[in-house]
C-alpha cells in the first residue's frame, strides 16, 4: 500500500516537474509546480512528517506559488516563442552536466553501502510523527536559528519592498518610464523592446577595443 | 505496511533535482528559472526528510522547515528584483541582460 | 698617549669627510687647513705613541675598540702597535704628511682641489688601518680601502678618457689578488677560528704541525695560505703577472704616484708577507716561489725602464723593480731586509716622484723626457734632490739605498741562491743606469722643449721644495739604522734588524740563525755590487751625460730596433693580456648580455607578460554577460566541488 502511494505520487511529481521545466507558458509551468509540490507534500506525510507536509502546502503551494502567479500577471509574461528553444552549447552542456552530477551522486551513494532496495526503515511510531516532537526540537535546540530566520524574513520583506518600488523622484535614473502596472499602456514585446536599452545615450561603448588600447 | 526503502526516496529526489537543474540552466524565461530553482529546493527537502526518517532524528525536518522559510524569502526578493529589472529592460528574457559582455 | 692610537686613522677619515661633504662650500684655506691638519695631527700622535712605545717595556700594544659580531663570527676592531707596525706607522705618517704639504703647491690650480684632498686623507685612513689592525680582517678593510682610493685618485682627471680606464684597470687587477687573499683568510679562519695575529701566529710558531698538514693536493695548509696571500700581494704590490696596473696608474696626479704607488700602498703586500712570516717560513716552496717572482719582476721591470721616455713611467717601472727586490728578500727569509728596503725606498722613491712632479709642473704638464734637458739651470733644488734620490736608489755607498740593497743581495748570496743573487746584481746595474739616464736627460745638456715651455720654467714654490729637501735628508740618512756588521767592526749596529726581531717568528723545530758567508766573500760581494752600480752610472753618463742628449741613445736604439721596440712597448704584455684575457671576457660578457640577458631572462619575463595578456585575451570570452552561462559555470563549479569533497 505504501509502496503504491509512493510510486503514484512519485510519478506524478516527476511528470509535473518535467512539465514545469519544458512548458512554454509560464502559467502552465507554475501550475505544474503546484502539482509537484502537492505530490511532495504527500511524500512528506508518507515519510512521517505530516507537519512538514502541511507547511509545504501552506507556504509553498499557498504563498510562494501565489506570489509567482501575481508577478506573472503583473509583468504580463508571454509565452516563449517556440523557435527560440535553445539548441546549442548551453542545452547540451547543461544536460551532460546534470547527468555527471547525478552520476556523482550515485557514486557517493554507492560508497555509503546503501543500496537500492535496501533494508526498510523502522516503522513509524506515534511519537515520531507527533507534532510535539518537532516542536521540541525546533523551539529547543534550534531556537536561535529559528529567530534568525524570522529576522531573515523581515529583511527579505524590506528588501523586496525596496527593490520593487516604483521609480519616483529620489531615484533619478529612470525619469520618464511609462507605468505598466495597470496594463493599459501599449505593450512592447518583451523579446524585442524599442531602442536597445543596453546602450546609454553615449554612442561609444565604454570598453575600447584592443587595437585602440595599444 | 511494508515500508519503502529510503533509497528510493533519494533516487526520486536526485531525479527531481536533475530536472530542476536542467530547467534552471536551459530556460530563457526568468520566471521559469525561478520555478526550476524551487523544484531543486524541494528535491533537497525530500532528501532531508528521508534521512530524518532513516536516522530517526527530527533534525532533518527542522532543517526543511528553515529551508522553506528561506525559499520564501528568496522568492520574494528575487521576484522583486525581477520587477525592478523589468522596469529597465522591459523584458525578463535573461539573454537580454548582458551589459557585462566582453 | 697610546690609548689614542685609534685616533691616528680616524683623524684623516674626519678630514676626508669634512672636505668631501662640505668642501665645495668651504673656502680654500679652510680646506687646506683641514686637509693638512688631519695628517699632521696623526703624525704627532704617531710620534707620541712611538715614543711611548719605544720607551715602554712591552713588545706590543693592543687596543680593542669594538667587537664586530655577526652570528658566529666575531672580529675585534682593534689596533696593534708592535715593532713591525711601528716602522710602517712612521713611514706612512711622515712621508704621507710631507706629500700632503707638497700637494698643496702642486694642486694649487686644480679645480678638484677639495676632492683631491678628501681622497688623499681617506687614503691615509685606509693605509693606517691596514698597518695598525691587529687581525687580518681589519688589514683587509684597509687593503680594500687603499685600493678604492687608488682607483679614485688614478681616475682623478675623470674628464679625460684614459685616467678612468687606468683606475678601473688598477682596481680590477687588484681584485684578482684580493680574491686570493680572501681565500687564504678563509682557510686560516677555518682552521683557527680567528684571524687575529696574536691568536694565530704564535700558535703556529709553537706548533708547526698545525699547518704543515696536507691541505690541497700536494700543498700543505701553510703553503696554501702563503700562496694565496702572496697572490694578493702580487696584485697590490705589482709583481708579475699582476703589475700591469702600476705604470698606467701614472695617469693620476704625481703626488698620488709618490704616496700611493711608491711609498705606501704598494708596500702593503710586503708588510703583509712580513707580518705572516711564520707561515712563509713553514712553506719553503712558496717562499722560494716568492723570491723567484721578486727577482724576475725586478729584472723585467728594470729592462722596460731603460727604454721609456716618460719620466713617470721610468719611475713607475723602477718602483715595480724595487718591489721585486723586497719580495726577493722576503722570499729568502730576510724579512728585516725587506722591510728595511721598504723604508729606504719610501724615502728615495717619494723623493724622485715629487722631484719629477716638480719638473712636470715647470714643464707645464709635459712628462716626456725628450722635451726636457738642462733643467738644472732653472731648478737647482729639484735637481740636487733628484740627484740624491737617484744616487740612493742606484746604491751609491753610504746613502740609504746602498745599505738596504746590499743587505738583500747579501741574504741572497748567504742562502746559497747564487742565480738570484746574480739577477739582483744585474738589476742593480740596470737600476743605476736608467735612473741616471733619466737624470741626465732631464737636468743636463741642452733644453729640447719649445720656446713657450722654456719661458715657463721655474723652480717650484717652497711648499713643494721643502718636502723635497726633507725627503732627501731621509734618503741619505735613513740607511744608518741598519748598518751591517761588516762596517761596524764587529759591533752589531744593525739596529733595524734587532728592532724587528720580536716580530720575526722562529718556528719550533726550524733552525734559527742566519746563514752567513765568510767576511772575505762578503767584502768581495759588496765591492762587486758597488762596482756594478758605478758601472751603470758611468754608462748612463757616457751615453746621456754632458751635452750628448738623445743622440747616442737614439743611435743605440737604431742598432737594436727589435729589442728597443720590445722594451719601449713593455714587452707587449698589456697587448698579450688584452688578446688572451680581456677580449675573450668581453666577448663572454657580450654573449651573456645579448643571449642570456636579453633573450633568456628578459624573454622569460616578457613571455610571462605575454602569457598573462594571452590568458586575458582568451579568458575574456567567458564573460559573455549572459546570465545563463554564468549559471552553468556555477553548476560546473559545484560539480567539481562536490567531487572534491566526496572523493577527496
Amino acid at each position: 500500500m505504501e509502496t503504491l502511494i509512493f510510486f503514484l505520487f512519485a510519478a506524478l511529481a516527476v511528470g509535473s516537474a518535467i512539465v514545469v521545466v519544458t512548458h512554454k507558458s509560464p502559467i502552465y509551468s507554475t501550475l505544474s509546480l503546484v502539482l509537484t509540490l502537492l505530490s511532495m507534500a504527500v511524500l512528506f506525510v508518507l515519510l512521517g512528517a505530516p507537519f512538514l507536509g502541511a507547511v509545504q502546502v501552506l507556504v509553498y503551494a499557498g504563498a510562494i506559488v501565489v506570489l509567482f502567479l501575481f508577478v506573472i500577471m503583473l509583468l504580463n509574461v508571454q509565452k516563449e516563442e517556440a523557435a527560440h528553444v535553445d539548441r546549442g552549447a548551453q542545452l547540451w552542456t547543461a544536460i551532460v552536466g546534470v547527468i555527471a552530477f547525478l552520476g556523482m551522486f550515485w557514486l557517493a551513494f554507492w560508497r555509503t553501502g546503501l543500496r537500492i532496495g535496501g533494508p526498510a526503515p523502522q516503522p513509524l511510531t506515534q511519537e515520531f510523527v507527533a507534532l510535539r516532537t518537532v516542536a521540541v526540537e525546533l523551539f529547543g535546540t534550534y531556537l536561535l536559528p529559528f529567530e534568525m530566520v524570522g529576522l531573515l524574513l523581515l529583511v527579505a520583506v524590506i528588501g523586496a519592498t525596496v527593490a520593487a518600488r516604483r521609480p519616483g523622484a529620489p531615484d533619478n535614473s529612470v525619469d520618464d518610464l511609462p507605468v505598466y502596472a495597470s496594463g493599459d499602456e501599449p505593450r512592447t514585446d518583451p523579446l524585442r523592446s524599442g531602442p536597445d536599452p543596453r546602450r546609454p545615450s553615449v554612442a561609444e561603448p565604454a570598453y575600447k577595443t584592443k587595437e585602440a588600447n595599444v | 505496511m511494508s515500508a519503502v526503502p529510503i533509497s528510493w526516496y533519494l533516487l526520486l529526489s536526485a531525479i527531481l533535482f536533475g530536472i530542476g537543474a536542467i530547467g534552471a540552466l536551459t530556460r530563457r524565461n526568468g520566471i521559469a528559472i525561478f520555478l526550476s530553482v524551487e523544484l531543486m529546493l524541494n528535491a533537497a527537502n525530500l532528501t532531508l526528510v528521508a534521512y530524518a526518517r532513516q536516522l530517526g532524528s527530527h533534525t532533518g525536518q527542522v532543517i526543511v522547515f528553515f529551508v522553506m522559510a528561506v525559499a520564501a524569502a528568496e522568492a520574494a526578493v528575487g521576484l522583486a528584483l525581477f520587477i525592478a529589472v523589468f522596469r529597465q529592460r522591459h523584458t525578463i528574457d535573461v539573454n537580454r541582460m548582458n551589459l557585462m559582455r566582453w | 698617549m697610546l690609548q689614542l692610537l685609534w685616533l691616528i686613522p680616524i683623524l684623516p677619515f674626519l678630514g676626508a669627510t669634512i672636505n668631501g661633504v662640505l668642501g665645495k662650500k668651504l673656502p680654500k684655506p679652510v680646506v687646506t687647513a683641514v686637509a693638512l691638519g688631519a695628517p699632521f695631527l696623526s703624525l704627532l700622535l704617531a710620534l707620541g705613541c712611538l715614543w711611548e712605545f719605544a720607551h715602554g717595556s712591552e713588545e706590543s700594544f693592543e687596543l680593542t675598540k669594538y667587537m664586530w659580531t655577526t652570528g658566529d663570527l666575531s672580529i675585534p676592531v682593534a689596533f696593534l702597535l708592535d715593532h713591525l707596525s711601528a716602522v710602517m706607522l712612521f713611514i706612512i705618517t711622515f712621508v704621507g704628511f710631507l706629500i700632503h704639504v707638497y700637494s698643496v703647491g702642486y694642486m694649487a690650480h686644480e679645480e678638484g682641489y677639495r676632492r683631491y684632498f678628501a681622497y688623499l686623507n681617506l687614503f691615509m685612513c685606509a693605509m693606517l688601518l691596514l698597518v695598525l689592525g691587529n687581525n687580518y680582517l681589519v688589514m683587509f678593510v684597509g687593503w680594500e680601502g687603499v685600493g678604492l682610493c687608488s682607483y679614485l685618485l688614478i681616475g682623478f682627471y675623470y674628464d679625460q678618457p684614459f685616467p678612468p680606464y687606468a683606475g678601473k684597470k688598477a682596481f680590477i687587477v687588484n681584485r684578482i689578488g684580493d680574491f686570493a687573499f680572501l681565500v687564504g683568510m678563509f682557510a686560516l679562519f677555518a682552521h683557527f677560528g680567528s684571524l687575529t695575529y696574536h691568536d694565530v701566529l704564535p700558535k703556529i710558531a709553537a706548533n708547526p704541525a698545525l699547518v704543515t698538514i696536507p691541505y690541497v693536493g700536494s700543498f700543505s695548509l701553510a703553503s696554501f695560505i702563503a700562496l694565496c696571500f702572496f697572490i694578493g700581494a702580487m696584485g697590490k704590490s705589482a709583481q708579475i703577472p699582476l703589475y700591469v696596473w702600476l705604470p698606467d696608474a701614472m695617469a693620476g696626479p704625481t703626488p698620488v704616484s709618490a704616496l700611493i704607488h711608491a711609498a705606501t700602498m704598494v708596500t702593503a703586500g710586503v708588510y703583509m708577507v712580513v707580518r705572516s712570516n711564520v707561515i712563509y717560513q713553514l712553506a719553503p716552496g712558496v717562499s722560494l716561489f716568492v723570491a723567484i717572482i721578486g727577482a724576475l719582476t725586478a729584472i723585467f721591470a728594470a729592462s722596460i725602464g731603460i727604454a721609456q721616455t716618460d719620466i713617470k713611467k721610468v719611475l713607475a717601472y723602477s718602483t715595480v723593480s724595487q718591489l721585486g727586490y723586497m719580495f726577493l728578500a722576503a722570499g729568502l727569509g730576510a724579512y728585516s731586509a725587506a722591510l728595511f728596503h721598504v723604508m729606504t725606498h719610501a724615502f728615495f722613491k717619494a723623493l724622485l716622484f715629487l722631484g719629477s712632479g716638480s719638473v712636470i709642473h715647470a714643464m707645464s704638464g709635459d712628462q716626456d723626457m725628450d722635451h726636457m734637458g738642462g733643467l738644472k739651470k732653472w731648478m737647482p733644488s729639484t735637481r740636487l734632490t733628484y740627484l740624491i734620490g737617484a744616487a740612493a736608489i742606484a746604491g751609491v755607498p753610504l746613502l740609504s739605498g746602498f745599505f738596504s740593497k746590499d743587505e738583500i743581495l747579501h741574504s741572497a748570496a748567504a742562502s746559497g741562491h747564487w742565480l738570484l743573487w746574480l739577477v739582483g746584481l744585474i738589476t742593480a746595474g740596470m737600476t743605476a743606469f736608467y735612473m741616471f739616464r733619466s737624470y741626465f736627460l732631464t737636468f743636463e745638456g741642452e733644453f729640447r722643449g719649445t720656446h713657450e715651455q722654456e719661458h715657463h720654467l721655474h723652480e717650484s714654490p717652497p711648499s713643494m721644495v721643502v718636502p723635497l729637501w726633507i725627503l732627501a735628508i731621509g734618503a741619505i740618512f735613513a740607511g744608518y739604522v741598519g748598518i751591517p756588521k761588516m762596517f761596524s767592526a764587529g759591533r752589531d749596529l744593525n739596529w733595524f734588524h734587532h728592532w724587528l726581531e720580536p716580530v720575526i717568528a722562529v718556528p719550533q723545530g726550524l733552525e734559527a740563525g742566519e746563514h752567513n758567508v765568510g767576511p772575505g766573500l762578503e767584502w768581495a760581494l759588496l765591492l762587486i755590487t758597488v762596482a756594478i752600480a758605478f758601472a751603470g752610472i758611468f754608462l748612463a753618463w757616457a751615453n746621456y751625460g754632458g751635452d750628448k742628449g738623445l743622440a747616442r741613445g737614439n743611435a743605440w736604439a737604431a742598432r737594436v730596433p727589435v729589442l728597443h721596440r720590445l722594451l719601449l712597448n713593455k714587452w707587449y704584455v698589456d697587448e698579450i693580456y688584452d688578446r688572451l684575457i680581456v677580449r675573450p671576457l668581453a666577448a663572454l660578457s657580450r654573449f651573456f648580455w645579448k643571449a642570456v640577458d636579453t633573450f633568456v631572462i628578459d624573454g622569460a619575463i616578457n613571455a610571462g607578460a605575454f602569457l598573462t595578456e594571452l590568458t586575458g585575451d582568451v579568458g575574456r570570452f567567458t564573460t559573455t554577460g549572459n546570465v545563463r552561462n554564468y549559471a552553468l559555470y556555477f553548476f560546473l563549479g559545484v560539480i567539481l566541488l562536490f567531487w572534491w569533497v566526496a572523493f577527496g
